[in-house]
């Protein structure tokens, strides 16, 4: 700790921080642009400056930049100062010479940095009348647009996009007066994180195009807290809505998961919440009947009395909603909704995470480790929020070797320069190329029972009472040397692994290495992947049920005869399971209903359909893959804008369907009784009533305004139905209100926060005032509960698998994920549908040269039963004996561990 | 500069790549070649075209958007054709002090051309430079890698002259 004076003042701050975080930290307002808490102090901008004096005798003073200052004990500096105040109103001033006068068309407009840093300098005349210079601007792709006149030099976009999110293809170009932030040419950006430049720019040079065609101010949008859907990193986000449409996904600030940062799939997927053909009302499907609910639920109903019912829940819906419907159906009789073998490793994973020797890394965490081993994942695609964080965990060795010359950690560029791109070590082992190569030490490929051994010979080289891998290749040993010596050297290793190739070898391999790590006595954490946004939720509810709980076990019983309906959750099970099974399933059963908030295929063949809100219509609670329970809030009320639509959460239907059988009123007319009943149920989930204040919570006697208080046009955004104002829709669920009015400031401690304000920050910066120091966490304590710390026991050592040794003839079908495509309901959003790859058939290039086929021949091959034809993909490191299928692309079957593949050859034209 | 054509296809040529190569292991960190490559470059062609970045980032081992901040930061990378021989005419205080707007009169009355101009049988590129460190005999000009000082508007072409 250090003491400091700020205009008089004495102050107690951490002494390892600058003056501008230790000013910014105690809540006071010093104006930057440069400066950003996840990327440091570079001194570029100026805009900081602070009058420092040497001790309480001198009047004199001189001014210093607060961002390259350290805020050692014993500091006396100024803010107010009169000459500290002119020159920042000068820096301000020269930066906005070239600055146009455009912010009442700048999409940044009103949560624009620089609108709020030109505010508090006080510059509010322009002075230059000359001309501007103006720019050429690029097309970026369909997230980003770009607006280049509009750029004050800081450096931002460059600094995080090619320095800490490991971009290559976003540069700065020119000098003095004409620096340009842009591509070398017109192009798409590639990398998966390019829209945080939309937060990360101060100004509007780098906006969201996604919000660009039906745009509006953020002060004109209501939000909430939520939770993205995407995977199952459990990034917090604030989705911003107009008029009945989701316009905008900003980051949510959670100092323990995603701080500042989200991927592009979870920022710009949004658009599946605004598709015109989203089931509105209950429809009968086969006379086309709608209907409203009252009706449409004595018509559920009516079809179910007396019928032996099957519910099939969903690893991508609440566990709200999953546990309706387990009340609706009896937990005999509740199905998870994953495929067995997907299941069966998740509750694999469920247990190592829980009880496991070592414990898991939130994804903030994960930044601090030194050395990473990646066990089968391709992290980019399929939890691509840990890719971004292992990147840090890589460039950690910058800051190790720059404090070690007594360098700040903060002095970004200094600490770039001594560390000449030295990195901590990130083994990765996985099928295909990842998008991470670029940070490895070592990077090898494999088919997944290879990689597995691969794993097993890590935990053998870290502990020799590991069981050793019989008949391993001298490269792999050798490899797996390297692998063990670097994990052991390091101070805190992190081992990443996951569901994704559906190997179970692979987890067990996981756990040898966990339990080798902990034999060594190292502090060692563990991240496992799961495949979607609720699966562990899904799994931790279904932990102590007995039987086969999958969706085949589901179909099965169906196709048997054992039920006669089949309500299915949020849950399109021609992505689970055999085409054919699905059909029989669906066909046998006398009764189906869906329950679903998108028009998919299984939603077709229902009976009966009910519109379930998707994230931005509802409430919540997911479970992440590191067992950390978030609720996520419904953001607007849809039938304020249009009363036909009856969209409600999947929990509501299904509780008053069962209540409907049962001849009695519901019972659970808010979202707590539902959340405190399904703890009630399940002990293991008892702490989910935690993740988030429930709907008594107020702030000084006020709900939480879920709209910015400048919020406009309330009264006339229903007149084309009636003038007459309706009360604004009134939420039981939340302590939220589907208003401006309530409290939406900073000054009271608060987890839940459904947009970033403070007065006089109105950007994604405000996120400052509700931290306990900038960039770290919140006051209130980071959103959400970990449920899966449990007791930490010892595995029993699991045996490593046979070498990969395909049938002739044959070839192992592996999963290849994407990030635009893999996900099924970001799939469906427009500009995501931009970004995804045609389905394609992935294979070596020996296996290639063999069939005689170049890139993007087209193929023929058989999967089971099924006859595929898709374009070839050569990959350059796919292992021989495997091919790779993009999984969730159109035409693309589920794939299992077990995929076979014959008859490859080029298809007859 | 309508005589000049411009491919979109870049290529480096054997004895240019071959240079690069041996300039690059000069350095611990092949990075700190990007200037030596695209002077390299420049030297063989009169200037450096767009595909160079692209070319030049493949053998340094660095992104092409990194190569191009550089070839853009630097007003000595030209990256438009310039003529066969380059003048640089110093505007820098003394030169300015010492006369230098005659010069380039007398180069705009031989040549017909602006500064960042090229003549039409491109013989010529006009550049303005600040400062060739010839103070004392100001104004001062070069041509290609000639320095001359105490040039007047008469004697400036004559001086042309001799570079055909």
């Amino acid at each position: 700790m250090a003491t400091i004076h700020v205009d008089g003042k004495q102050y107690e701050v951490d002494g390892a921080d600058n003056l501008l975080q230790a000013c910014l930290s105690l809540g006071l307002d010093v104006p930057y642009f440069c400066w950003h808490p996840a990327l440091g102090s570079v001194g570029a901008c100026r805009q900081c400056a602070v009058k420092q004096y040497s001790d309480e005798n001198d009047t004199r003073g001189r001014l210093v930049m607060s961002c390259m200052t350290p805020a050692t004990d014993n500091s006396w500096i100024s803010i107010d100062d009169e000459e500290a105040k002119a020159f920042r109103a000068s820096v301000i001033e020269w930066l906005m010479i070239n600055h146009p006068h455009d912010c009442p068309v700048c999409e940044e407009g009103g949560h624009c940095h620089l609108q709020d840093m030109t505010v508090m300098t006080g510059h509010n005349q322009r002075r230059y009348r000359f001309s501007k210079r103006t720019h050429v601007n690029q097309d970026l792709g369909p997230f980003i647009a770009h607006e280049m006149n509009r750029c004050i030099a800081c450096y931002r976009c460059v600094r995080y996009y090619k320095d800490y999110a490991g971009g290559t293809d976003l540069g700065v170009f020119g000098a003095h007066d004409e620096v340009y932030f842009g591509r070398v040419e017109d192009g798409v950006l590639e990398s998966e994180f390019s829209g945080n430049l939309t937060e990360v720019c101060p100004t509007g040079v780098f906006t969201d195009k996604t919000h660009s065609e039906r745009y509006n101010r953020k002060w004109d949008m209501q939000f909430a807290p939520s939770i993205c859907h995407g995977c199952s990193a459990g990034c917090n986000i604030s989705p911003g809505e107009r008029y009945g449409e989701i316009r905008r996904i900003e980051n949510r600030f959670n100092g323990s998961v995603n701080h500042y940062f989200l991927c592009d799939r979870g920022r710009f997927g949004y658009g599946y919440v605004n598709r015109k053909d989203r089931p509105q009302r209950p429809l009968l499907q086969r006379s086309r009947l709608s209907m409203g609910i009252d009706a449409a639920l004595d018509q559920a109903a009516g079809l179910l009395n007396r019928q032996r019912i099957l519910g099939i829940g969903s690893p991508r819906a609440s566990l709200e909603s999953n546990f309706a419907l387990r009340e609706l159906v009896g937990a005999e009789d509740f199905y998870s909704g994953m495929a067995r073998e997907e299941l069966a490793n998740v509750n694999a994973i469920r247990e190592l995470i829980q009880h496991g020797p070592l414990p898991t890394a939130s994804i903030r965490d994960i930044e601090n480790h030194d050395a990473v081993f990646v066990l089968g994942e391709d992290l980019t695609q399929t939890a691509a929020r840990i890719a971004l964080a292992l990147r840090q965990s890589a460039r950690g060795k910058a800051t190790e070797i720059a404090e070690a010359a007594g360098i700040q950690s903060w002095h970004q560029a200094a600490v770039q320069n001594i560390a000449q791109g030295a990195l901590n070590p990130v083994f990765i082992a996985s099928v295909d190329s990842t998008r991470l190569d670029d940070i490895a030490a070592e990077a090898v490929r494999a088919a997944p029972a290879d990689l597995a051994r691969l794993g097993f010979a890590v935990a053998h080289a870290i502990d020799p009472s590991a069981p050793a891998v019989d008949g391993l290749e001298a490269d792999a040993r050798e490899l797996a040397g390297r692998i063990a010596e670097a994990l052991l050297a390091a101070r805190r290793p992190l081992l990443v692994s996951g569901a994704s190739l559906g190997s179970r070898s692979l987890i067990d391999a996981a756990a040898n290495i966990a339990q080798a790590l902990k034999n060594r006595g190292k502090d060692a954490s563990i991240s496992m992947v799961v495949p979607e946004a609720n699966s562990m939720g899904l799994s931790i509810m279904l932990a102590d049920e007995p039987g086969d709980r999958s969706v085949e076990a589901a179909l099965d019983a169906v196709v048997e005869g054992r039920y006669d309906a089949l309500v299915i959750l949020e849950n399109d099970l021609y992505r689970r399971a055999d085409s054919q099974l699905v059909d029989a399933a669906l066909a046998a059963a006398k009764v189906v209903i869906v329950v679903d908030h998108q028009q998919t295929p299984t939603a077709d063949k229902a009976h009966l359909l009910l519109p379930a809100s998707s994230f931005a219509e509802g409430d919540g609670t997911l479970v992440s893959l590191e067992g950390r329970a978030q609720r996520f809030f419904q953001v607007f009320e849809p039938g304020y804008y249009n009363p036909d639509v009856l969209i409600r959460e999947g929990w509501r239907w299904l509780h008053a369907l069962r209540h409907t059988l049962l001849g009695k009123p519901v019972d659970w007319t808010s979202l707590d009784q539902v959340t405190a009943a399904c703890a009630a149920v399940h002990p293991r989930l008892a702490g989910i009533t935690e993740a988030a204040p429930d709907a008594s919570f107020r702030i000084k006697g006020q709900k939480l305004a879920r709209a910015p208080h400048r919020y406009s046009g309330r009264t006339a955004m229903r007149a084309n139905i009636s003038v007459h104002e309706p009360r604004q829709p009134q939420d039981p669920d939340s302590p939220f209100a589907f208003s401006m009015e309530g409290y939406s400031g900073a000054g009271q401690d608060r987890q839940q926060i459904p947009f970033a304000w403070s007065p006089g920050w109105n950007s994604p910066q405000a996120w400052n005032k509700f931290q306990d120091e900038v960039g770290g966490h919140l006051r209130a304590g980071d959103p959400g509960v970990r449920l899966l710390d449990g007791a930490r026991m010892d595995v029993d050592w699991a045996q490593p698998p046979a070498a990969f040794a395909p049938a002739a003839g044959t070839w192992q079908v592996v999963p290849l994920y994407h990030l635009f495509g893999s996900e099924e309901n970001s799939a469906r959003a427009e500009p995501i549908q931009q970004r995804m790859p045609q389905p394609y058939v992935a294979l070596a290039e020996a296996e290639a040269q063999r069939l005689g086929v170049t890139d993007g021949a087209m193929l023929a091959l058989s999967l089971g039963d099924r006859q595929l034809q898709l374009p070839a993909r050569i990959s350059s490191e796919l292992p021989l004996g495997v091919i790779g299928l993009p999984v969730g692309l159109p035409g693309i079957p589920p794939l299992t561990a077990a995929s076979v593949a014959t008859g490859i050859k080029e298809a007859t034209r | 500069m309508s005589n000049l054509i411009k491919t979109d296809r870049f290529v480096l040529s054997d004895a240019e790549r071959a240079a690069i190569e041996e300039e690059m292991h000069h350095y611990e960190d092949p990075r700190a070649a990007s200037i030596e490559a695209l002077k390299i470059v420049q030297q063989a062609r009169g200037w450096v075209p767009d595909g160079a970045a692209d070319a030049i980032g493949e053998i340094l081992g660095i992104p092409a958007s990194d190569v191009e901040g550089v070839a853009t930061f630097y007003s000595q990378i030209f990256r438009q054709p310039v003529g066969r021989h380059i003048i640089r005419v110093c505007d820098s205080m003394t030169c300015f002090i010492g006369g230098h707007e005659s010069v380039l009169d007398g180069i705009r009355t031989t040549l017909g051309i602006e500064p960042g101009q090229t003549t039409a049988d491109n013989r010529f590129t006009l550049l303005p430079v600040c400062c060739l460190g010839n103070c004392d005999k100001a104004p001062a000009l070069m041509i290609d890698d000639d320095t001359f000082g105490n040039v007047t508007a008469d004697s400036v072409a004559a001086l042309l002259e001799d570079y055909p």
